[in-house]
This record gives C-alpha cells, structure tokens and sequence, in this order.
C-alpha cells in the first residue's frame, strides 16, 4: 500500500487539520508515514501545501515526486490546480468549490470548474455549503477529508477516531459536528462515484 | 516505547530531552522555532526544571548556553541559519575554548528561502570554525543524532552543530525513542584558562582545536552515520549529504541503486571514504541540500583533478532546494510525466491579516508621508514587511534584524529627509536597542516606529523580550521623552495618528512611534485572562 497525496489551500483554511486526523490514523496501524508541512511567512493568507505520505514500506523522501501524487485534496478551488504537476493523469483531484478570494485578479468560477471536471478523476463538492447546513462552518475541512476518504485505503472508522481523538479537547459537540461533517463529505463522493 | 508523530525539529528537541538537556537558549526563526517550543511546552521539560525562555537575540543565546556547558551541564542553543551570523562571534569562539557539558548548537537552514533573506548553509560556519557538523537525513536520525552529539562533545570538549533543513525541520514521522540519560551535575571545567581567551591562552587552545580535527576526522570515519552502500556500476559514485540521499534513494524504490553510495551525516569529511569513491568511480555526483559545500572543497579553486557532477556544472541546480525530480533528471533517468499548472492559476502571495495592527499602523505612515514621495522608510524582519506589498507598498528595506533602524541613521547622516526606521516589538529587543543608541548619540534626524503587537508574531505566537519595557528603554537609550509617542493603530484614530507622525517627522531629532495594539491572534486570548 502507498498512497501520496498533496494537500492544498490558503494559509488559515484548516489544511493541517486534515494532515494531522489522516496522520492520528495512520500512525494507530503499522504504516509508515511523512507529512511535510508549510509554517512561518505562507502562513498569512498565501498558498499553503502539505505533502503527505503513506506507505507500508519505508519512505524515503519527505516531498511527493512531480507526477507521482495518487492525489490532490484541496478546500479551495483554484489552489487544488496549482499542484497539477504533482498529480498523476489518473490520480485523483478532491477539491471544495467555494472559493478564497483575497487577491484582485481570481479567475473566473466557471473557467476553474472547467479546469477541475477536465481532469477525468475529479470531485468538486460545495464543503462550505455543507458545512453550513451541518451547522459548523469551520468544519468544512472535515467535509473534504469525507470526499477524499473512499480513496485513501485507510478504514473509515479509523478516520472517525482520529477526529475523536483529536476533536476530544473541544468538547462533544464539536466531535459530533466534524464527524458529521466527515459523513457528509463521504457521502456525496460515493454516491459521485456510484454515478 | 510508544511511536511519537514528531517533526524533525520536535524529534530533534524530544532526544535532547531523553540525552540528558538542563537548558534550551534560542529565539524564534522558521524553520528552528519548534525545536525551542517543543522543550517549552514538553511537561517533562517542566518537572525538571529544564531552562527553556526565549533569549533576546541568538548570540545572547549562543553564550548562556556556552555558560551552562561550563558549568558542566548539557545545553542546546537553537536558531535559524542567519541566526548563527548573529551568533558567529561566541559560535566560532566557542570552538576554541571548547566545552565541558555537553553543546549542541541547532541550527536549521532554509534552502530555497521559504521564510528567509538568504540560503547559506551552516555547514561553511562548521568548517569555519572547526566545529564537528551533524547533518541528519530523518526524523530519526535528528533524535538518535542528540545522544551522539552531546557525547561527541563531551568527549572531545567541542560544541556540536546539528544542521537541519526545512523539509526535515517541517516534516513529521514516527520517532521510537532511546532509554533516557541523567542530566549532568554541576562540574566545573578542570583547566581554570580553558575559557579565558586571553591571546596566550588563545594561541594554545586554537592549536589544540585544529590538532582536534585529525581525531574528528577519525571519528567521522567510524561514524554510524557516514555509510559508503558499495554498487556495481562504477561509472558512477553519489556522495549524498542529509537530506539529499533520500532525495536519491527516492529514485530507487523498485530497484536497488547500481552505483555505488556514500551517505554522509557526519562532518568533518570522512576523507577515506571519499578517497575510495573518488578513487573507484569514474565520476562522482555530489548531491547537497544547501549550497555547493563539498563540491567546492573537492572541486577546489583550479577545478581539474576530478570528474565531479554537482550543483556548479548545472548537473543539479546551483541554487534552491533539491528534490526527487531534480534527482531523477541528475541521475539520467526518464522523469515522470507531469500536467502543467493551468494558466488561470494566479500567484496567492501571504498578506497581512484582516484586522492586522501593522495594517492600521501603515494607512496612517502612507498618508503622513504621501508629501514626500517613496523611498524614505527602511524596515525590518517581520510580519510588517508584508507592508511591501499591496496595497500598502509602504516600505523600501528588508536586510536583517535591526537595520532598519541602523539603515535609518545612515541615511539621514547621508541628508535624507525625512528617514523613517519601522521594526517589530521583538526584533527591537533582538537588534533595535544598539542602533537606536547610535542614533541618540549621532543627534540622528529620524522617526522610528516601534510596532508593539506584543508577541513573535511570525514566527507563531512566541513570547516578546521587550513587552511592557519599550518606552522605558528608548528613554533609557536616551531618547526624549516628549518623542516617545504611543498610538493605537486603529481607525478612529486615524486622524490624530497622522498628526502625530507628521509632528516628530518635523522634529529634528530622534523621535520614536509605538503603535500599540496586540495582534489578532493573541487578542482574544488576551482579553480572556484579563
């Protein structure tokens, strides 16, 4: 088993987040892992990326190779194209569809979905829209994580006692509102996939 | 023992910790801050009592560690890599009066300059100053490498650097920890002139130093982390250092590398080992995560005795960090199809935060100094140097900690009216106090903004040396206390903002503005204790 997935967004987006739940399950089983992450000036409200790596072997490299990324989860949507020289052609592109606009010349919404249903293997769901609905819009993170999940080869459960796990400090509801979120989130990718 | 997840930094500090550490010395500098933090924040670290507040500067740093290893003490300074230009003077000293408990100086490199001015690489100061150089390639190796650190320095008396990168600093893995080590009794050194470099002293202990390294050498050689992998194929050897052996095996996961590898973690060079590659393989690719070290040596000044392939002759690129794919075209191997970046993906540079002090504190500098044109406000490290971009475009220098205010007084000494200095809370503390002293005792005609949000804010919410103290120091440094004015960068007081910067700009003298207002993401909290 290997999975290399980079992770996207803008800095303060939640991006780490998903890295640290995906990180909490894979190191409660046998699997080695490497997650490099972006701290310091990105931070501010600039590009962020985390390259994440899972295997059943030993890995040697902290950077995903170009080309050989098995996929990209993005929670913003023009971010999740900036990493295309990291994906492979069959690889998957898992982004959220609302976007981040704090820079005066964002690219029209029509020409990024475009993009993103261009790729063959991709998933555009709306995680904020969801998120708002669940009533906890800070969890739109979790959302995608959920649509990334049935790609991820890591047991669903696992992914759900993370969050507790993680989550616990915070208080049950909001456990209960990021794993309703994670169900959301895999909800709609299965039943894209089913499609 | 339970796998820890740890980043290298943390992985770094966790085996610090079960080494035997009594104090940590640092201040905050990306890729280094969570070494520092994690100490800081460790329980154990508390229990113990180990040292663990933030220094005002890196040499400040540098020393008190220097003077808990006299003590006998085992002790680790942590800094970013142009931090150790700021330590260079106790580092390279400390080289020659050498230790006595344990020193490891941590120092992580920025290779691509994710959050940097420069990508130098500590290496050259390691060599510089004759100082044993640990150059971990995993999480793992960081935390095993503490233990043989601090013994390595016991055992010889020297202070050991642990260079780190950004990609290990900023990466995490499973790290299975060692049995833990007491921490040292107080001992002092046995030799009362070991650390008094008076010239007579001096002479004897730089000689001892450079006899040292025949036996450092030695000690590399035998190094666990220097390991020559024999191969096949001699038509090529790859020496790779740190983090750019991964980078090589990378590019071998399905089969076993043909050619022969030397992996290097240790320095000073392992000189056998790099005599049997040169020696067997017709040409040898050198492949270093940092700039062009090795290679240079090897290379030397006429650069004609060996077939080397590196960074200089453009095989890998001369400058920026390495990874697979640059490798993999190194190597000659067929690279990976890759999809381009479609072409409405536009630049998303950092900016600063809605809400932000700096942001306030900048509308109110621009519209004070719109009669003057650009080109008068020299800045400093820190979150306020995104006030370069837009829309603010309101700075014109970004060189090193402190020089904003230096730069300033050098200017208007040049006739520039008027000359505006603009540096954060915590790098005053760090570098602003001297120059701010020369800029009283010059009589120098400038305005320095001092902006207080209270904390390390770019680094990630570190402690402040100077919070509570910046007025009473500027006086101290002797500033008149009439233009020492505190203003709070916020919109409704915009207006007299403005008019009280225009005031001390037409002040002939020192004058200093302290915008006063915590930043964001401490605000809350702050309110919350109160």
């Amino acid at each position: 088993m290997k999975k290399d997935i980079i992770l996207a967004g803008v800095g303060g987006q939640g991006i780490l987040s998903i890295a640290t739940i995906i990180g909490y399950a894979v190191v409660q089983s046998d699997l080695h892992l490497k997650q490099a992450e972006v701290h310091g000036m990105s931070q501010r409200g600039g590009a962020v990326e985390s390259h994440l790596r899972i295997s059943d072997k030993e890995i040697h490299s902290d950077l995903v190779p170009h080309g050989r990324s098995d996929m990209i989860i993005s929670v913003e949507p023009m971010e999740s194209l900036r990493y295309f020289p990291y994906l492979k052609h069959d690889g998957w592109l898992i982004t959220n569809v609302t976007p981040f606009v704090n820079i005066p010349n964002y690219p029209e919404m029509e020409h990024l979905l475009n993009e993103i249903r261009g790729h063959k293997n991709s998933i555009a769901i709306d995680g904020d829209a969801i998120a708002k609905e669940i009533g906890s819009p800070r969890s739109m993170n979790m959302v995608i994580l959920g649509a990334a999940s049935p790609f991820l080869e890591i047991p669903f459960e696992m992914l759900e006692d993370s969050i507790r796990a993680v989550f616990e400090r915070k208080g049950e509801d909001i456990v209960q509102k990021n794993l309703d979120a994670l169900n959301r989130g895999r909800d709609f990718a299965e039943k894209y996939i089913q499609k | 023992m339970d796998k820890l997840l740890l980043l290298g930094d943390e992985a770094l500090a966790q085996g610090a910790l079960d080494a035997g550490l009594s104090g940590a010395y640092g201040y905050p500098g990306t890729p280094s801050t969570e070494i520092f933090e994690y100490v800081q924040r460790n329980k154990e670290a508390a229990e113990r009592g180990v040292h663990r507040t933030w220094s005002a500067n890196e040499k400040t740093a540098m020393e008190e560690a220097l003077g808990m290893s006299y003590t006998g003490k085992r002790a680790i300074v942590t800094m970013k890599h142009v931090g150790l230009n700021v330590a260079a003077d106790p580092f390279v000293n400390s080289g020659i009066t050498g230790t006595n408990g344990g020193l490891i100086v941590a120092v992580a490199d920025d290779p691509s300059m994710h959050s940097s001015q420069n990508e130098q690489d500590s290496r050259h100061y390691g060599r510089f100053a004759l100082i044993p150089v640990f150059e971990p390639s995993n999480q793992q190796e960081a935390y095993n490498m503490t233990f043989d650190a601090f013994a390595l320095s016991e055992k010889y008396k020297t202070p050991v650097v642990m260079r780190l990168v950004t990609r290990l600093s900023h990466s995490r893995a499973g790290i299975i920890r060692k049995e833990q080590l007491e921490e040292n009794a107080i001992k002092l050194p046995e030799n009362p002139n070991q650390f008094v470099l008076l010239p007579a002293f001096a002479r004897q202990n730089y000689k001892n130093l450079v006899e040292k390294q025949k036996i450092l050498e030695k000690e590399s050689e035998e190094s666990k982390y220097n390991v020559y992998h024999e191969g096949k194929d001699k038509s090529l050897g790859i020496i790779a250092c740190g983090l750019g052996y991964n980078y090589v095996k990378e590019n071998h996961v399905e089969a076993e590398c043909e050619y022969p590898i030397l992996k290097i973690s240790q320095y000073p060079l392992p000189r056998k080992m790099i005599t049997k590659m040169i020696n067997e393989c017709d040409e040898v690719l050198i492949v270093e995560d940092g700039m062009p070290v090795i290679e240079e040596w090897l290379r030397g000044y006429m650069d004609n005795s060996l077939n080397i392939k590196g960074r200089m002759d453009g095989t890998l690129p001369r400058v920026g960090e390495l990874d697979p794919a640059k490798l993999r075209t190194a190597l000659g191997l067929e690279p990976y199809p890759m999809k381009k970046i479609p072409e409405i993906v536009k630049g998303r540079p950092p900016e600063l935060c809605k809400g932000c002090p700096h942001r306030d504190s900048y509308i109110a500098l621009n519209e004070a100094m719109k009669k003057y044109g650009p080109g008068h406000v020299f800045a400093d490290i820190g979150c306020y140097t995104l006030g370069f971009l837009a829309p603010f475009h309101a700075i014109n220098s970004c060189v090193d900690m402190g020089a904003s205010i230096s730069m300033a007084v050098g200017a208007a000494s040049a006739g520039l009216f008027p000359s505006i200095a603009v540096i954060g809370d915590s790098t005053f503390g760090h570098s602003g106090m001297t120059p701010l002293l020369d800029a009283v005792n010059s009589k120098a005609n400038i305005v320095v903004f001092i902006l207080d949000n209270s904390i390390v804010a770019m680094t990630g919410m570190q402690d402040s040396a100077v919070t509570g103290k910046i007025e009473e120091i500027c006086a101290g440094v002797g500033v008149e206390k009439e233009h020492i004015r505190v203003i709070i960068p916020l919109k409704p007081h915009h207006e007299e903002n403005v008019r009280i910067i225009q005031n001390e700009i037409n002040y002939k003298g020192v004058s200093v503005i302290i915008p006063r207002r915590p930043c964001i993401h401490i605000a809350s909290k702050m309110r919350k204790q109160k």
